[in-house]
């Protein structure tokens, strides 16, 4: 069974205009700025990931009518529940975020470079190929940039990869790389030309030599 | 929508995960402290500082912590620099990923469908939306934030601002700008 992302939106023909939005104008209703910290907060718990948090939301089957604080909502209530947290015998967070925490929380982050445990397949200049599969998992190569030819551009170390940090199967980090298109190997001939390049941050396992 | 989430904040709360008394204080730091002016500064300083400015475009995370932003979603910063042939814009068409380090929460107009689907297609036409018309000779970099890497855009300084000082400039650069989507104001 294939894996469906709602949320992979790059190159989808979406109508509607994009709604400017002043500086300094963060939330629309009370209720927002709860459900961010909320999400925050709950990562010191350690009771889900960041990948998890994606491969929650973007699952959601009514994800395209939500807005983006209502999904963050669904998916926090989603995986409450999954993870028993809310039920008789909840498990134990490996932390809890207090308040004289949270600035030492917000100023340490949360790396996801990890050691490499080989050498990286490519180098710079590499002409690649992207994975043409359809995903059976979680995965963060973008649909419009499957089966597509590329040029490593640069290489940013080894991360945790999120098509298995996602699924509770480990971090199994692999080699980072932004990978370069062209515009007429991403939309063929796109009229009127837009004299664009699109890059990605692609993991390893996504590409393939030429 | 308050009702549904004041219920899960007790639950959780009552459980024992979450500290209301952090949440007061996440939000303040994201409404008061973490936000553009942040970015804005790095942005002066690398106007003004040649070394700084080649600093910042090799090694972006050490350059912005410098300055005393860094940290969450903004561990692995990469500065790119807009010049007279190259215009760049960054976007996340999986999610919402966002410098927050030095731009702070992102726009809703960044995590939704319009931006997301058709900056990566139709950057002149998503530009156009934001006022902006590039020269046809100038090229488009797209950055799509896929995995870890945050971008910052590094606009290209406006003319006749030699006389301004490093705080006067920062107040030239939007948030728009630092995104790509928008240019710094004009001195008047």
């Amino acid at each position: 069974m294939s894996y469906r992302s709602h949320a992979d939106l790059g190159g989808l023909d979406v109508r509607g205009p994009i709604v400017m939005e002043a500086e300094g104008e963060l939330f629309h209703a009370p209720w927002e700025p709860r459900v961010m910290a909320l999400v925050v907060a709950m990562g010191p718990t350690g009771l889900s990931n960041i990948d998890m948090n994606r491969a929650t939301r973007e699952t959601l089957p009514d994800y395209r009518d939500l807005s983006y604080y209502e999904i963050w909502l669904a998916a926090l209530e989603k995986l409450a529940l999954q993870n028993g947290v809310l039920g008789d015998s909840p498990p134990a967070p490996k932390q809890v975020l207090h308040a004289d925490s949270v600035r030492a929380a917000i100023n340490q982050g949360t790396s996801m470079s990890r050691p490499a445990a080989r050498p990286a397949r490519f180098s710079i200049g590499d002409r690649v190929r992207t994975d043409r599969r359809e995903p059976q998992h979680h995965t963060r190569l973008p649909a419009y940039a499957r089966g597509k030819l590329g040029l490593i551009e640069k290489i940013h170390g080894a991360h945790v990869f999120p098509d298995s940090n996602a699924h509770g199967l480990g971090e199994t980090p692999q080699w980072l790389y932004t990978v370069v298109f062209e515009e007429k190997e991403l939309w063929g001939d796109v009229q009127p030309l837009q004299r664009s390049v699109v890059s990605i941050d692609a993991f390893e396992p996504y590409l393939e030599p030429l | 929508m308050e009702v549904r989430v004041r219920a899960l904040e007790a639950r959780l709360t009552e459980k024992g995960f979450i500290d209301p008394a952090a949440l007061d204080v996440l939000i303040d730091a994201y409404q008061t402290k973490i936000g553009p002016r942040n970015g804005a500064q790095v942005v002066a300083r690398a106007w003004c500082d040649p070394e700084f400015r080649r600093w910042l475009l090799k090694d972006a995370t050490a350059a912005i912590a410098s300055l005393g932003f860094s940290g969450r979603q903004g561990e692995h910063m990469v500065a790119v620099e807009n010049t007279a042939d190259v215009h760049n814009m960054v976007v996340c068409t999986l999610c919402s990923c966002y410098p927050w380090a030095v731009l702070g929460l992102p726009p809703t107009w960044y995590k939704s469908a319009p931006y997301r689907a058709r900056a990566v297609k139709d950057p002149r036409g998503v530009l156009q939306e934001f006022g902006v018309e590039l020269p046809a000779a100038t090229q488009i970099r797209i950055w799509d934030s896929t995995a870890e890497v945050r971008y910052l855009v590094l606009p290209r300084r406006p003319p006749g601002t030699q006389h301004l000082s490093e705080p006067q400039l920062a107040d030239l650069v939007t948030r728009d700008s630092m995104i790509g989507t928008g240019l710094p104001r004009f001195h008047a």
